[in-house]
């Protein structure tokens, strides 16, 4: 079987198919079981300085071509997390962690007090005031943020990016220059749903992010854009179902690629990504450094 | 899916903080499974099967007061039925419940008694105004009360009711109510956890599977769709009956 590990943005994976944040990432116990499913790393629900609910339901509506979600971030704060990151840890894989805030210095607070293998920064959460896209759509803010996370901790650091933005890879050059060791793209598309008998919008937050099968080919093209313009390794995250689409991703220029929607199916989504993408490879004959940005290099 | 529309029928009360709301589409849901409500610009909670077309709520906050607020003629929005519900095992099968766990578990005695099972109920509760479903357990078959404050049958929680059964006799056991009452009953019968299925209860939010806040350590099974229905064996050795985790994802103590 041709070698599936990679070293993406400071990370030794042994393979590039990571667990997505938000998804199975609120306890140890469940990041621990997509490693032993298969996952090459995980990473946690994202955790803030104090304890959150998160908002009303209903907190997820199935559509059409994807999902919706609005779970508001509910976290116990990172103060209450280290444990769950140990136990994971114990698991084999790289855990990263993936953490919030509505300034600079509260992120860089969250980084120093958490042991991690690396941290995924979320500035691109759509439906939390004050969090998430609310900073992460301004590049000099992105900037800043990275920056004081990197000054503050001595473990990787990727960003993750909002597609609700003209231009993402002004965000991802935001990343770089604040010293990013990765950027993570896709988070969910802004996105909400109507009850049509009563006119309810049907989130209790009303709005919410897009995921699923519906924003792949939105999550391939800023994956493109970004590995194309950038330095840093890009991880592709938004609609990866099945090992077609991890492949895609990685044409696209993704060094590594997360899963999230797809867990809906269970945890053997791991297995089946993995075993499908070395099957392709050997079939191929190719590897996949040779695979990463293949897209990009044949031409416009 | 999305949720569904759907009229209530008919709303009845059961006990002083308990009512039981007739829904007008028929889910055909099994025994355990469960749906989940969405009370419009409120929330969206979780709510176990007390018939086929019957779902029966005790009040404890925000979501159920406003349910208990809807009349028949209102409508409610329906996800489900969802998760793994109760599998029929055995000729000989002991219903085990606990204040309005008792709801799951009155549907499955009916569904068994049609299929020729011999059913036999241990029921606890707070005190006799608190009691439902009485003439329901009794049409089934043998039918044990406890009272917490003695004012019917025997003085007690459910588990003082086991002396009067061998737990020997029954193929299948069945189990539902509040989270201590469940541990009290399957820590004092270890050996009969391999036969007995219990539907617990942990905080639910997405009910898909893929939010996480239901993982039940240390295995991180998740309660919402590979329960709500679960071996007690699988229970014995995990965080059930210790802590459980609430709406943060923080751990905090059990209930009842």
């Amino acid at each position: 079987m041709p070698s599936l590990s990679v070293h993406a943005g400071g990370l030794e994976l042994s393979n590039p198919i990571l667990l997505a944040a938000g998804i199975l990432g609120t306890t140890g116990a469940s990041l621990c079981r997509a490693a032993k499913a298969g996952a090459g790393g995980v990473v946690t629900k994202s955790l803030g300085s104090l304890p959150r609910e998160g908002h009303p339901g209903p907190t997820i509506v199935q559509v059409e071509c994807g999902l919706l979600n609005a779970m508001g971030l509910p976290n116990p704060s990172y103060k209450d997390f280290q444990d769950e990151i140990d136990k994971a840890r114990a698991c084999g894989v790289p855990v990263i962690a993936s953490i919030f805030g509505s300034f600079a210095a509260e992120f860089s607070q969250i980084a120093r007090s958490l042991k991690a293998d690396a941290f995924e920064l979320n500035l691109s959460c759509p439906h939390a005031e004050k969090y998430g896209s609310e900073l992460g759509r301004y590049p000099d803010l992105v900037e800043s943020v990275t920056g004081a996370v990197k000054a503050s901790s001595n473990v990787p650091v990727w960003v993750k990016l909002t597609p609700n933005t003209a231009d993402i890879v002004e965000l991802g050059l935001a990343a770089q220059r604040g010293g990013a060791d990765g950027v993570v793209a896709i988070n969910t598309l802004k996105a909400m749903a109507i009850d049509i008998e009563t006119g309810y919008p049907i989130l209790g937050n009303r709005f919410g992010g897009l995921s699923g099968p519906a924003i792949k080919p939105v999550a391939v093209r800023c994956v493109y854009e970004l590995a194309s313009r950038l330095e840093i390794p890009v991880i592709g995250v938004g609609g990866i179902a099945a090992w077609e689409d991890a492949i895609e991703m990685i044409m696209a220029g993704a060094t590594a690629v997360q899963v999230g929607t797809a867990l809906q199916r269970g945890y053997g989504v791991f297995e089946e990504i993995t075993t499908g993408i070395a099957r392709y490879l050997e079939r191929k004959s190719l590897t996949l450094e040779e695979l990463r940005g293949l897209a990009g290099r044949r031409g416009s | 899916m999305k949720p569904i529309n759907c009229v209530i029928e008919g709303v009845r009360s059961e006990a002083p903080l308990i009512r039981t709301f007739r829904l007008e589409k028929n889910l055909d849901p099994a025994p355990g499974q469960y749906v989940m409500i969405w009370i419009r610009g409120v929330d969206e909670v979780p709510m176990s099967f007390s018939g086929p077309d019957t779902i029966t709520v005790q009040s404890v906050g925000e979501a159920t007061s406003a349910l208990f607020g809807l009349g028949a003629g209102s409508t409610v929005g329906l996800r489900g039925p969802l998760g793994n519900g109760f599998v029929l095992q055995g000729k000989r099968i002991l219903l085990i419940g606990g204040g309005v766990g008792t709801a799951p578990l009155a549907f499955l005695g009916e569904q068994a008694k049609e299929a020729g099972c011999e059913v036999a109920s241990l029921l606890g509760f707070r005190s006799k105004d608190d009691l439902i479903f009485q003439d329901r357990f009794e049409s089934l078959g043998e039918t044990i009360i406890t009272t917490d404050d003695g004012s019917l049958g025997i003085h007690g929680r459910a588990a003082a009711g086991l002396k009067e059964l061998n737990l020997y006799d029954w193929d299948q056991i069945y189990l539902c109510g509040p989270e201590m009452m469940m541990w009290d009953i399957i820590s004092r019968t270890r050996e009969h956890a391999q036969k007995t299925q219990a539907c617990i209860n942990r905080y639910f939010k997405c009910a898909a599977g893929i939010c996480g806040s239901c993982c039940l350590d240390p295995d991180g099974i998740r309660v919402c769709v590979e329960g709500p229905v679960i071996m007690a064996d699988r229970l014995l050795e995990s965080e059930f009956g210790r802590y459980r985790r609430g709406p943060t994802g923080g751990k905090g103590p059990c209930r009842g």
